[in-house]
């Protein structure tokens, strides 16, 4: 199974890897390290919460700011680790380390859709998409550095890109096309009167039109596409 | 205004705790238990909202100003390919490519 997982990760690692170079260069654009940016890759491994606090920091927004953004794009971690825990073996330490590694792809992969999780096939999934992500950031960090303006490379239209990809797949019910839709406008609406970075997390209220409504499924908007 | 060495490593010290005590809190704490129906609704609409958020901050504003530029031309043309169901690699190169080329000539 531990195989397998590995197998079916590799598509999903291929992504990861050219979005977690764009990382990297973005994010030495940005103004961190190439260490700094190899570390974030390499510790925080969560393509939506690196790129949601990158977005804000390089639009000269300020670090609670970034954080607050990048821990609401985190929160539906805290949903899947839920849902995960009962395949898990052990006590809670051992558990809390085997949690580390969902990503969303290897999630609903290894999701039996009867409540359940194969957790080795968990971890294989998840392996050629952090070896990827590590390697492309690394990559890209040292690039960032020699390629200067990245612009002229059009990289900066990769993650948006990405984020519609996942966006689409989210997009099957209904009332998750609202939700988009008022987080978009609030978001826009908000641009010239605030701080950048407020923006974002002020359209996170538009996930409130979900409160008192159960998910079809355990997760059903658990994005698929997302690489890392 | 663009942050410091010191001030981006406090961010990524941050941003680490926060990333593992999230993916360590459910099966550590919750076991097998249920979040209330009202906490899974709000979490599932997340993604949604912020992800719409994001993108529509990131190709139609810089700073505190709209702007639309060659990346809004070619995270169109990507979003369009995505609808059309085209791979989302096909559909990224495509916009990053697109905004690279039009950066070029304009």
């Amino acid at each position: 199974m531990f195989r397998r997982g590995i197998r079916l990760g590799l598509p999903y690692g291929a992504v990861s890897g050219v979005l977690s170079l764009s990382f990297g260069v973005l994010a030495v654009q940005a103004g961190f390290t190439t260490l700094q940016a190899i570390v974030t890759s390499a510790l925080v491994f969560g393509g939506s919460a690196q790129f949601a606090a990158l977005t804000i920091v390089s639009a000269g927004g300020a670090i609670p700011a970034a954080l607050t953004a990048a821990t609401l794009m985190h929160s539906r971690f805290l949903a899947m680790g839920i849902a995960f825990a009962p395949s898990l073996p052990g006590g809670p330490l051992r558990r809390a380390v085997e949690g580390q590694a969902v990503v969303d792809a290897s999630w609903a992969l290894a999701n039996k859709g009867d409540g359940t999780f194969d957790r080795m096939l968990l971890f294989g999934t998840t392996i050629p998409q952090y070896v990827a992500w590590l390697a492309g950031t690394i990559v890209g960090a040292l690039a960032g550095d020699l390629l200067g303006d990245v612009e002229r490379y059009g990289l900066d239209a990769l993650f948006p890109t990405f984020f519609v990809g996942i966006l689409l797949a989210e997009l099957g019910r209904p009332r998750a096309r609202v939700a988009a839709a008022l987080g978009a406008v609030l978001a826009l609406a908000l641009v010239p009167f605030t701080a950048p970075g407020v923006p974002v997390l002020v359209a996170a209220a538009a996930a409130l039109i979900g409160l008192g409504v159960a998910p079809d499924a355990p997760d059903a908007g658990a994005p698929e596409q997302e690489p890392a | 205004m663009r942050l410091s060495e010191g001030q981006v490593w406090v961010l990524i010290i941050a941003l680490v705790t926060m990333a593992t005590l999230m993916k360590a809190a459910g099966p550590a704490i919750v076991g097998g238990r249920e979040l209330p129906r009202w906490a899974t609704g709000v979490i599932a609409m997340m993604a949604p909202a912020l992800l719409a958020a994001l993108v529509a901050t990131a190709v139609f504003s810089d700073e505190q100003r709209y702007t639309v530029g060659a990346d809004t031309v070619g995270v169109a043309a990507g979003a369009l390919l995505l609808v059309c169901r085209v791979p989302l690699v096909l559909s990224a190169a495509v916009a990053v490519g697109l905004t690279a080329l039009l950066r070029a000539f304009f």
